[in-house]
């Protein structure tokens, strides 16, 4: 077989990890930028995503479809709510001290996956797609449901820029990013704000994991990997810059899939951490981001 | 520098050293291995702690100093067949390198990217740890042979399957970490380091050449914790990737704030703590990472300065 068709699987796998790469890393931008604050429980909300799904789509196994659709509501809204509760909880109480959150989130971590695992088990469990049909190109045939991650993460992303840019929750939003102690002086409350951007933050991590869960599979362990990746696009893209983090998701997502069907998964990952060490360690404030003020 | 606080707090750690000694000749078969691995251990945190406790440096990469020391020391000592001093001088000279490495370029950075960059770093080992497989074996690990655990040295043959021979080594190690931690904190070069964590601009401005001092605590920090890891691989004959994982450089963290970060002592008594905690919980589940997990978030909401940071505060203020 010639590289055209290894070539063009390995770039709908990129843009399959891209899309989901994406959103949470989305989320992980969104907390840093507006709190300042390092999330290192990010990616067990994804995983509490995948699981949460796995449990609502069983409820409902008579119907995959209904079951995802009803996944994809139910999973953000819980992984939301038990976010607000961290941060009301524990975050709140540092005063976003930047060191002290880092700890507290790895606690978090910790506690999350392995209430996890108490609960869920150490198994692998898939949630079946809510359709199928295989899209035919010239030399194999591919999976529709993944072509619509694709497009949701499209589309979800639209939103997210919608509101952040256009509405007056993004400016809230904003404001309090560039200078909390304004913000609050000028009557936005800050605390309030925190709290919503932490769980949005969580709940694009969960639905992240509810589109790849079908592909993937839930596991307790699976929020490692994500967590690593969405460090990298963020730091490359540039802390809180929207147009960055989706740009580095995309070379991160491709270059994973292009690298990983050709070497070996294990060196495609080793290179590209070693990558974002370097750009973090020669232009902290990453490709596209605004230096720091 | 022989004022009396210096006499009492010398005093003190030499009677920790002593009660350590004479404790092997009572303690039972299992926790009198335990303890040679916590001292090792220790070492480990006590290494960590110079950096983030006195440096006010938070690293999250870590374990690929105690790796670099696992690896360099376990590696030679198994596939080239290098006797025991050998591969421990190997071991903690790649810490050293590695150390002095990454320190040249992760200094750049400070704060948060800091972080970031130690730990991506030490993930890089760690994938490489698992690629490399053919050498390491990767998650499986490498034993080590009895053959590569005797040695001789000055004429005296030392068997480290005995537990007695551990034990004392692994003291042996504990207080020459001891010594150098305390030598250090006491003199200038603690007190500048301190210096720097409590605001580096102006220490910055005061003429010293901070990257050089942060440097400096990196190496010695990073050169203890390959020294550990060199000692792990010799004294308990285990060779694996999963001491490279991330979970290794949070223990350090965990080992060091339930202790008291910025304090001789508390990672020593942080380690006693959380690996008693940590065994007895894992008689009751297996999940006993949620333990740790609950110890991080209760210690830095309601203990922040740790067991011998809140001594100190409150009661024994001489304490280094």
């Amino acid at each position: 077989m010639d590289l055209g068709p290894f070539l063009l699987l390995a770039t709908l796998e990129g843009l399959l990890q891209a899309a989901v790469l994406t959103l949470t890393a989305l989320g992980l931008s969104l907390v840093f930028g507006v709190m300042r604050i390092v999330n290192v429980a990010h990616g067990e909300f994804y995983m509490l995503g995948a699981v949460i799904a796995w449990w609502t789509a069983s409820l409902l196994s008579s119907n995959p479809a209904a079951g995802f659709f009803l996944a994809l509501v139910i999973s953000p809204l819980l992984v939301g709510a038990i976010a607000y509760a961290c941060e009301r909880l524990i975050l709140k109480r540092l005063e976003y001290d930047p060191e002290a959150t880092i700890v507290a989130t790895i606690g978090m971590l910790y506690v999350i996956q392995q209430t996890v695992l108490i609960a869920y088990g150490p198994d692998a469990r898939p949630v079946e797609a809510p359709f199928f049909f295989r899209v035919q190109f010239p030399w194999f045939g591919y999976s529709g449901y993944n072509l619509f991650v694709i497009a949701a993460a499209i589309a979800l992303l639209g939103i997210c820029w919608y509101i952040l840019t256009k509405t007056r929750l993004g400016l809230i939003m904003r404001a309090t990013q560039f200078d909390r102690e304004t913000a609050q002086a000028f009557g936005i409350p800050v605390g309030k704000v925190y709290g919503y951007v932490f769980a949005a933050g969580a709940m694009l991590a969960a639905i992240a994991a509810v589109l790849i869960v079908p592909i993937r599979q839930a596991h307790y362990l699976m929020g490692l990997d994500p967590l690593l990746l969405s460090f990298i696009v963020v730091i490359i893209g540039g802390l809180g810059s929207l147009r960055g983090t989706v740009i580095a998701a995309l070379i991160i997502g491709l270059s994973d899939g292009v690298i990983s069907v050709f070497f070996s998964p294990t060196l495609a990952k080793m290179i590209s951490t070693l990558l974002v060490a370097l750009v973090l360690v020669f232009k902290p404030e990453g490709l596209f981001g605004a230096r720091a003020r | 520098m022989t004022s009396p606080s210096f006499i009492k707090a010398a005093g003190l750690h030499l009677l920790v050293i002593m009660s350590l000694f004479v404790l092997q000749f009572v303690l039972p078969a299992y926790h009198h291995l335990a303890i040679a691995r916590i001292m090792v251990l220790a070492v480990f945190a006590m290494g960590y702690n110079l950096l983030f406790g006195y440096a006010g440096l938070l690293s999250l990469g870590h374990a690929l100093f105690f790796a670099a020391g696992l690896y360099g020391a376990g590696l030679t000592a198994y596939h080239l067949g290098w006797s025991v001093p050998a591969a421990f001088v190997a071991g903690t000279g790649s810490g050293f390198l590695a150390s002095l490495l990454i320190g040249l370029i992760a200094l750049r950075t400070s704060g948060v990217a800091f972080m970031i960059v130690t730990m991506m770093f030490a993930q890089v080992a760690y994938l490489a740890s698992l690629y490399f497989t053919t050498y390491t074996r990767g998650d499986e690990g490498l034993v080590m042979p009895d053959a590569a655990r005797r040695f001789e040295l000055f004429g005296v043959s030392f068997d480290l399957t005995d537990p007695t021979v551990r034990y004392n080594i692994a003291l042996a190690l504990l207080t020459l970490t001891t010594v150098v931690i305390f030598a250090i904190v006491r003199g200038t070069t603690g007190r500048t380091l301190i210096a720097i964590r409590e605001n580096e601009p102006r220490t910055l401005m005061l003429g010293y050449d901070t990257f050089r001092i942060k440097l400096k605590a990196l190496v010695i920090s990073g050169t203890l914790s390959a020294m550990a890891g060199s000692a792990y691989a010799l004294l308990f004959a285990y060779v694996g990737s999963s001491f490279a994982s991330i979970q290794y450089s949070i223990d350090a963290l965990l080992f060091t704030l339930l202790g008291g970060a910025g304090t001789v002592l508390g990672p020593l008594l942080g380690t006693i703590a959380m690996f008693y905690m940590i065994d007895i919980a894992s008689e009751y589940t297996a999940a006993y990472l949620l333990v740790t997990g609950l110890a991080l978030i209760a210690l830095v909401l309601f203990f922040p300065k740790g067991i011998v940071g809140t001594i100190r505060e409150r009661w024994v203020s001489w304490l280094p």
